[in-house]
């Protein structure tokens, strides 16, 4: 072979190589799962990016975080800048992650975890981990949270590569993943995810007693973990267990956690025993699937409360009055109630919610 | 590390980059090294049992190499010396010499192979029959076992016989052993073959590469696309017999026959693919068996190098053996010529496929498969001139339209004889396949039973497509290799190909965590 | 070797075994054939033909077998 056809095979090779690596990803674009019409709580880690900076209070937990607490009202009442960093059954060490993920962006004054994830000790499901660290943006911190959350079946290189792991969603495209090919829809305010709808508590399962109420060692290390985090930076970390009834939350449980709080001189507040008597919660009224979560008029009574909480316990600054924020905030209301306005006319019209968009 | 993995991928990749960038005498030390790196991941166990076979294997090559050339030389030097019954006398002397070093490195390695793979099917007999209740021994198969300890037997038999001489260099020997694309699965290489182009040294040819490269894409999608998926239909059909009777009895013949050839198939052409990018030639293993006409075309199609083995270290020396000859004589006088005959040739089919079924795997639907198969060479032997006379008095049976009878009688006849392999049962096997004739549940084929059984249509589609793709290879390939053709297009048509192959399979392969967007559903609506 | 044509001619009557260098190859002798074969020369002519020399060289034609057993006869 002579020189000129070794290096016309090489630049052939590698025009071939150039045009498979784009085929690919045209390929794991399109058939990664958009979170639009299904699933939606798959754009929430994602969409922290829009809104990272400059946000005084981190929110780090599962649903109980971004069903139930709305940072539009920490500013409304408080001039409280806030984020949620939540994703449908965060674990703890997916919280401990998250917190880390959000240094490189910004350091809030206090973090604020729902404790209702110390229950689980093992991965629940290799799905919840895709809904956690797919939308976390590469970086040391992420490649460790893989490492960390991994399930036996699951292999690093998916999530580097997710077509690896939707792949065999050829058989379930739909007209939106060419749609949201390119775009996508913004689906929180601050992380938080708005439902007004409401179904009412009608019945609370008896509560059966467990075998053993500690939580597991893991646990444990993620919340010591957190905490020396928190110090190294100066955040105060405050602990909270939010006032939604299921799944239970055991008295076990929270002596613990109580007494994990007092011992290194954090803040704990449970918030079930003064749901009613103290935030003001109607549990017939600010639910929408009947004591999972809370509406947004539950979100609202809690976040006020919340709020009020804060202040007394940290020394956060009141931002209102401060105009660039002012500014930014008040694109970030009229979304909030543009939402807020469809899911309700939608609900007049079809007698129940089938999106977040309300459309 | 199985071949469908991205760590088999990044080996090849390594290796090859360092294969072709090193200087050329040091290529097959680079190809031993991977190798033994390969055998690594089924654990340092398995390593001691190659070990043994290659130490064993190698000397007594060495020692019976060096036997024969002292007896070569001996009878030259002494040439004039010797008359012709001193010469026969001194070469019997030295072949029993020789003989009891072959013995020895038979017995050795056939030995490990029996205590490890047969054991617990002796134990399972011996407790059967005197009601006992040994402890099973549960020894982990290492990989590869029957097939580089054949390999290694083959090539001991050879240097007894005298075929070639020995290899000397140890390190040489142990890459012929222990060459890692052959080693999941075969072929069952011979050394003389192997050897001539194991070793190099090779120099990067574009053509070879790219032809191996393309076999290796196609294995991998036969492999992954096909077989993998079709795999959960097997799985579940074979699982639940009681459930699975009739109609499904025929469908579950039907997609074992289909993965079995798609995974075993793709398997022999990433090995070969392999071997070829390296610019080494290893042997066919299967020639398009379903197109044969009859059983004995179809072993001589399928799993090629398996069925010369038995045939040259098994079945004729078997046949031709002394004592087979006396056995022979002894029935033609007392049996008559005609059955006598038949005697040690069936004899010996006999006990070849006896021991092909035991090689497959230690139970005994492995062993009444391989009685079942020669059952049926032995029925169309005896029925051949039969059919030879029906042949000539009927003309359509030369058409191809008969031909394709023949094929697709052939197919059913090997797919029912096969599925004793998924049912592993062997009683249970004939009752399966005797509710063909008593369920009448045909009419499941069309109301949607058929997508319960954990592929949905998509699936069957995109089977459908691969089968359709595999027919079409196999039907050009009557006119010489597809390769051939595809090199001979514009770089521009091949890349293409080779990018929609490399999507397709990226896509479609049945691999990773299924997709269920139920599993992703946190709130509903 | 007209001994051998005829042990031959038995076995398949309607192949030219004068001209047929292709016995094996085009697969017109099977693997039954060839045992057959071996038997009948082993009594035939009082010669072992050995597992080793059963290759298609020594089979593709009458007179390579011929040679074949010559050999033999000769050591």
């Amino acid at each position: 072979m002579n020189k000129k056809k070794v290096v016309k095979i090489i630049a052939a090779a590698l025009c071939a190589v150039l045009v498979l690596v784009l085929a690919l990803w045209f390929l794991q674009r399109l058939l990664t799962p958009k979170y639009i019409d299904k699933n939606e709580e798959g754009l929430l880690v994602k969409e922290y990016y829009d809104y990272a900076g400059g946000n005084d209070v981190l929110f780090i937990g599962d649903c109980e975080v971004y069903s139930n607490f709305s940072p539009v009202r920490l500013w409304q009442e408080y001039g409280i800048t806030s984020a949620i960093r939540g994703s449908p059954q965060q674990l703890i060490w997916h919280s401990y992650y998250m917190l880390e993920d959000t240094l490189r962006y910004e350091t809030p004054k206090v973090v604020v975890f729902n404790v209702l994830s110390m229950k689980y000790g093992e991965p629940q499901s290799e799905a919840y981990n895709r809904l956690a660290l797919d939308g976390m943006k590469w970086s040391s911190v992420k490649l460790r949270a893989v490492k960390a959350s991994m399930t036996e079946e699951e292999s690093l290189l998916s999530y580097v590569f997710p077509l690896l792991r939707f792949h065999s969603r050829w058989s379930d495209l739909r007209s939106e993943d060419l749609k949201y090919f390119f775009n996508t829809r913004q689906l929180s305010h601050n992380g938080y995810v708005m439902r007004i709808d409401v179904q009412p508590v009608d019945y609370i399962p008896r509560a059966e007693p467990l075998a053993d109420y500690s939580f597991a060692d893991t646990c444990w290390e993620y919340l010591d973990k957190m905490k020396d985090l928190c110090e190294k930076n100066g955040i105060q970390l405050v602990l909270i267990k939010a006032p939604t009834l299921m799944p239970h939350w055991y008295d076990e449980w929270d002596e613990q956690i109580v007494k994990y709080a007092s011992d290194n001189g954090l803040c704990y507040v449970n918030t079930l025993p003064i749901a009613e008597s103290e935030i003001g919660i109607d549990y017939t009224a600010d639910t929408f699937d009947a004591g999972q979560h809370l509406n947004l008029s539950g979100a609202e009574k809690l976040s006020s409360w919340f709020g009020a909480y804060l202040k007394a316990n940290t020394a956060l600054p009141n931002h209102r009055g401060e105009a660039d924020l002012e500014l930014k905030w008040s694109e970030k209301i009229d979304r909030y109630y543009e939402m807020a306005d469809a899911q309700a006319a939608q609900l007049e019209r079809d007698g129940k919610l089938s999106g977040y968009w309300g459309d | 590390m199985p071949f469908v993995s991205f760590g088999f991928i990044a080996f090849l990749a390594a290796l090859m980059l360092l294969y072709y960038l090193v200087p050329k005498r040091f290529q097959w030390m680079m190809l031993l090294a991977f190798s033994i790196f390969f055998y690594c991941f089924a654990g340092w166990t398995s390593l001691i049992f190659m070990a043994v076979t290659i130490l064993t294997t190698y000397f007594a090559g060495a020692v019976i190499g060096r036997m024969a050339e002292a007896r070569d030389s001996y009878i030259k030097e002494q040439g004039a010396a010797m008359d012709r019954d001193a010469k026969k006398a001194y070469k019997a002397k030295v072949k029993k010499r020789t003989y009891l070093i072959l013995s020895l490195c038979l017995i050795v390695n056939l030995g490990m192979l029996a205590v490890i793979k047969y054991t617990d099917f002796g134990i399972s007999i011996v407790n059967g029959i005197f009601r006992t209740n040994i402890g099973y021994l549960r020894f982990i198969l290492p990989l590869g076992i029957s097939f580089y300890i054949f390999q290694s037997m083959g090539y001991i038999i050879d240097v007894y016989r005298g075929k070639y001489a020995p290899e000397k260099n140890f390190a040489r020997f142990a890459l012929f052993v222990s060459f890692f694309p052959q080693l999941l699965q075969g072929p069952i290489s011979r050394f003389d073959e192997l050897s001539q182009t194991l070793y190099g040294p090779h120099d990067f040819d574009y053509q070879n590469f790219a032809k191996g490269a393309w076999r290796v894409v196609w294995g991998f999608f036969k492999k992954v696309v096909i077989a993998d998926r079709l795999v959960t239909a097997v799985i579940t059909l074979s699982g639940e017999p009681d459930v699975y009777k009739g109609v499904y009895v025929v469908a579950l013949v039907l997609f074992y026959a289909i993965q079995l050839y798609a995974d075993f198939t793709g398997g022999i052409d990433i090995t070969i693919g392999v071997a070829q990018m390296l610019g080494i030639k290893v042997a066919e293993n299967f020639d398009r068996p379903f197109f044969s006409l009859n059983v004995t075309e179809y072993w001589r199609r399928w799993h090629i190098t398996m069925g010369t083995w038995f045939k040259d270290y098994i079945f004729y020396p078997l046949s031709v053996s002394p004592k087979m000859l006396k056995i022979s004589k002894w029935s033609r006088e007392k049996l008559g010529q005609a059955i006598g005959k038949r005697v040690p040739v069936y004899l010996s089919t006999i006990i070849v496929w006896f021991a092909t079924g035991l090689w497959h795997g230690a139970a005994w639907n492995f062993i009444v498969w391989g009685l079942l198969n020669c059952l049926v060479i032995i029925v169309s032997q005896e029925l051949s001139p039969l059919y030879q006379r029906f042949h000539k008095k009927f003309r359509f049976s030369n058409t191809k339209g008969y031909n394709v009878f023949q094929m697709f009688r052939t197919f059913w006849l090997m797919g029912f004889i096969r599925v004793l392999d998924v049912y592993r049962d062997v009683p249970g096997t004939f009752r399966q396949v005797g509710t063909i004739f008593t369920t009448a549940n045909w009419g499941d084929l069309f109301n949607g039973s058929f997508l319960e059984l954990g592929l949905g249509w998509q699936d069957f589609a995109v089977v459908l497509a691969g089968c359709a793709a595999m027919l079409t290879v196999s039907i050009l390939q009557n006119k010489g290799q597809v390769r051939d053709r595809l090199m001979a297009r514009p770089p521009v048509v091949r890349y293409a190909l080779l990018i929609a192959a490399v999507c397709l399979i990226m896509v479609f392969g049945a691999y990773g965590i299924g997709y269920d967007s139920g599993a992703f559903i946190y709130t509903r609506f | 070797m007209e001994e051998l044509l005829n042990i031959l001619k038995d076995i398949h009557a309607d192949v030219d075994y004068d001209t047929c260098t292709t016995l094996i190859d085009d697969g017109i002798l099977d693997s039954f054939d060839i045992i057959s074969i071996i038997t009948e020369v082993s009594s035939e002519f009082d010669v072992q033909i050995p597992a080793n020399e059963i290759v298609p060289e020594n089979f593709n034609s009458a007179a390579a077998l011929w040679k074949l057993i010559e050999k033999l006869l000769d050591e």
